[in-house]
């Protein structure tokens, strides 16, 4: 009964074989290939017309002057027929295969001495009693060969027959002066800035927010992120009170500078008396910040006063700051003809961005120290209260605080789905939620401490992954929706994915640090934030410069062809070259990008060599 | 005064690294810890600090009981306990100072040291530091730049930067090459005697443990197999803790 084993490793080989072919042979079919089709007269045709038009960029250009060269005809032949008519020869020149013709009629004109490669008209010049200089009437056009000679059929017009002679003219051009710059040229110039820049920008903001990110998603860092559960119940309660309260301050901030903003003594006087306060305070706060062991309310509570005052001048002193960007950036740009306009500019938009930043920073940093306070307090009451205490406190917190969450959650989702009913907005989040806190609660040991940090990690992995595998193109047309057409959506689109990419690969480069530098730093009685500034940093900076450069490298790239889906740059010109059959200006977009790129690549791994 | 009562530790893996060790340190005590490699040293040490969290037994210090103290405490616990590595473990990117100013996080302003920004004092104790295990010199130098004695002396001043009662040593000198290893110890002697640190080293060769240590405790297979003067350590004893086929060279 024993098969031989030569046999079944034939029979395994066969049947590799046949299930290849049919897995290429379906491929084949899937993707259409077709060699009946490339071999087609038609399609080599226009292979070649567009292959022979990108080895011609058209990067020069000359100025052109027009050429008539004429020749008598009669339109309708006179008694005897016209005699060919004596043409000089010394310059370009037009010989028609007939004297005369009847109307409508079809001649060959043959021309010489032409300007190699140009293209022209051919016109019938009516000439009349009214009409001494004539009438030109298009019938035709011509393309010179290399050497200058055409050789072309026209129709004569339907017109008069005349006993005198008429005319035939062929308007041709003739190149005047050195080459110079096309306008294909200067625009793939324009574009190519803007395509470097956009990458520029994206990188720069895209690793600027990758970064912390990292930290969040690398698992070495996180898994010893531990706390007990009303540590965890409470912070879920207080980080979004604290952002919700980021949120009104911010907007009841902003609202109160507002009439301020007309007056740009007042906004400088707050620009500078704001921040000067906000130093003053922070650093006789730190001064007088001894850290006590001793959990008192009342103290931890003027703290969190303190704190709070403290967040809300720095909030002041940016939407000062922000109006006065804004003030001045608006005085200096009376016009768009000012010297340096993007400069001058470019103050404003400062001053835009800040006052954009400013309720994200609100509503982190109020959440922050809401929740840190919260966080406190419920590491307080594991740390000092008896068990029991602690599981009746869960009991009542997590439930509360599950439905919090839940609510949360479902608010999000109502911005895509639109239930509007407070079934499904609130009372079934609320209940799911405050079940799984109760049974949560239920569980766990009162005082022992649970792997929130893992959680977090993998919250922050899935949602990186997730945007991670949405290309940047496809981004790119959910922001030119946002943004409009241009740079400025490839820019967002560029950068969402360099956070996204970056993020991950950095904090891969946290995962694989050495461990002992860390525990050292530990081991002194620094704390999670020292810890990672003085062990971690220093051990990521080489390996996070390398991957930056590597993005700024791709991102370069991508901002070539991120125009394609109205992103800006030079991909959107390419594109309409492409559409409009203008092979010779695509192939500039196509000489300028390689360049491009190649040449970051040259010089980004120069520099990845010298840093790293 | 520390005393370790029944101090057990399982790793997840199920690895029963240290069992039921109990024992006392004396302030100003230099006490070696002996074992073969995988018997539980470092385990133990770490357990001290709670760099390792035991899964069971007590270790009170001064009273305090160190395996219930919560994070806030603990980290005002370990200000007070220095610790040395076998493999130094510098920040070698950072400069010597920085690497020894790391000794003051537990102490300074949070918010402070994460810009770099430590009290002048502080600076100067720093290279005051660096001065008495010899290489001042070599402050400002980047710490990859410097050889492994060089950078375990670094170890060392970062240690005493903590203002430490307790210093853990595990195994200082089994990465240097044993004419180091003297000049090592014997800053820990020094720490030990002029300054009253109590020292819990562990340590490889017998030799040193007889020539530095007040006291030996030996550990195996995560069992205390020994607690005692070193002179105490006879053949028989010696290939108790190493095992028969073991040769003392020491
Ligand atoms: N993180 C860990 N996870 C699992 N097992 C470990 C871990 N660290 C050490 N061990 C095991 O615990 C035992 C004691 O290790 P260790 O304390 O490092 O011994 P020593 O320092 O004496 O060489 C060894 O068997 C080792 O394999
Ligand atoms: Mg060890």
């Amino acid at each position: 009964m024993k098969k031989s084993p030569a046999l079944l490793k034939s029979v395994v080989t066969g049947l590799v074989t046949i299930l290849t072919l049919i897995i290429f042979a379906y491929g084949f079919s899937v993707t259409n290939v077709n060699f009946e089709e490339t071999r087609s007269e038609r399609r080599l045709a226009s292979l070649t017309r567009i292959l022979r038009a990108l080895a011609h960029p058209k990067i020069f250009d000359y100025t052109y002057e027009t050429l008539n060269v004429e020749v008598p005809f009669y339109l309708g032949c006179p008694e005897g027929g016209a005699a060919f008519p004596e043409v000089d020869r010394s310059g370009a020149f037009i010989l028609v295969n007939a004297g005369c013709a009847a109307p409508k009629e079809t001649i060959t004109v043959e021309g010489h001495n032409f300007q190699e490669n140009s293209s022209g008209s051919i016109s019938f010049i009516g000439i009349s009693p009214e009409a001494p200089d004539g009438v030109p009437i298009s019938i035709g056009n011509f393309q010179a060969d290399a050497q200058g000679n055409f050789k072309v059929e026209v129709t004569l017009p339907n017109r008069q027959i005349k006993p005198e002679p008429q005319a035939l003219r062929a308007t041709g051009q003739i190149q005047v002066g050195a080459p110079m710059l096309s306008q294909e040229s200067k625009v793939t110039w324009d574009k190519i800035i803007e395509t470097v820049f956009m990458a520029l920008l994206a990188t720069v903001f895209g690793t600027l927010l990758a970064v912390p990110i990292s930290f969040f998603s690398a698992r070495n860092l996180m898994s010893e992120v531990k706390s007990p559960l009303s540590n965890i119940s409470l912070s879920l309660i207080g980080w979004p009170l604290g952002m919700w309260l980021g949120i009104k301050t911010s907007k009841f901030l902003a609202n109160l500078l507002m009439p301020l903003s007309n007056s740009f003594l007042l906004v400088l006087a707050g620009t500078l008396v704001f921040p000067t306060l906000g130093f003053f305070f922070a650093k006789w706060f730190l001064a007088n910040q001894n850290e006590e062991l001793e959990y008192r309310f009342r103290k931890r509570l003027i703290n969190l006063l303190y704190t709070v005052s403290l967040a809300a001048l720095a909030l002041i002193s940016i939407l000062f700051a922000s109006k006065l960007l804004l003030q001045i950036g608006a005085y200096l740009t009376p016009n768009k003809d000012v010297p340096l306009y993007f400069l001058r500019k470019f103050i404003a938009q400062i001053g835009d961005i800040i006052a954009m930043l400013a309720p994200v920073f609100a509503t982190l940093v109020s959440g922050g120290i809401f929740g840190g306070f919260f966080a406190q307090l419920g590491q307080t009451i594991s740390d000092r209260m008896p068990a029991a205490t602690a599981k009746i406190f869960n009991l009542i917190v997590t439930p509360i605080a599950g439905a919090a969450v839940g609510i949360l959650i479902l608010q999000g989702l109502n911005w895509f789905y639109q239930f509007n009913d407070p079934a499904i907005l609130f009372y079934l989040p609320a209940g799911i939620g405050a079940a799984l806190g109760l049974t949560l609660a239920l569980v766990a040991a009162p005082k022992q401490p649970l792997p929130i940090g893992i959680f977090i990690y993998g919250i922050f992995r899935t949602l990186l992954n997730g945007t991670r595998s949405v290309e940047a193109l496809i981004m790119a047309i959910v922001f030119v929706a946002w943004v409009g057409l241009g740079p400025f959506a490839g820019a967002l689109a560029l950068g969402l994915h360099t956070v996204a990419s970056n993020a991950k690969l950095y904090s891969e480069q946290v995962e694989s640090i050495l461990a002992g530098p860390l525990e050292a730093i530990q081991a002194t009685g620094a704390n999670r934030l020292q810890t990672i500034i003085f062990a971690v940093v220093p051990q990521i900076i080489p390996p996070y410069i390398s991957y930056t450069m590597y993005r700024w490298d791709i991102n370069v790239r991508m901002s070539t062809i991120i125009g394609f889906v109205g992103g800006g740059g030079i991909g959107f010109i390419l594109q309409q070259n492409i559409n409009l059959l203008n092979y010779r200006a695509a192939s500039v977009n196509m000489l300028a990008i390689a360049i491009v790129v190649s040449s970051m690549d040259y010089i980004s791994s120069v520099l990845r060599e010298k840093y790293v | 005064m520390l005393e370790v009562k029944n101090l057990s530790k399982t790793y997840d893996g199920g690895m029963q690294a240290l069992k039921n060790v109990s024992f006392n340190v004396k302030q100003g005590e230099f006490l070696a810890v002996i074992g073969l490699s995988g018997s539980g040293k470092s385990t133990l040490l770490r357990c001290i600090n709670r760099l390792i969290e035991p899964t069971s037994g007590q270790i009170l210090w001064d009273e305090q009981d160190i395996t219930a103290a919560s994070q806030d405490e603990m980290r005002h616990i370990r200000r007070k306990i220095g610790m040395v590595f076998q493999h130094f473990n510098l920040v070698t990117r950072s400069k010597v100072i920085t690497n020894v100013l790391a000794g003051r996080l537990g102490y300074v302003n949070p918010i402070l040291s994460a810009f770099n920004r430590f009290p002048q004092s502080d600076v100067a104790m720093a290279l005051d530091q660096l001065d008495r295990v010899g290489i001042k010199n070599q402050a400002y130098k980047r710490a990859d730049e410097l050889s492994g004695g060089q950078q375990q002396r670094v170890g060392i001043a970062r240690a005493m930067m903590q203002q430490p009662t307790m210093v853990l040593a595990d195994e200082p000198v089994a990465s240097l090459d044993p004419v180091l290893a003297h000049s090592i110890m014997q800053h820990l002697e020094k720490i030990n005697k002029e300054d009253g640190v109590t020292v819990l080293c562990s340590l490889h060769f017998l030799d040193l443990v007889h020539r530095y240590a007040d006291r030996a405790i030996a550990l195996k297979e995560g069992a205390l197999m020994f607690d005692g003067s070193p002179d105490k350590i006879d053949d028989q004893k010696f290939r108790e803790i190493y095992g028969k086929d073991a040769e003392r060279i020491g």
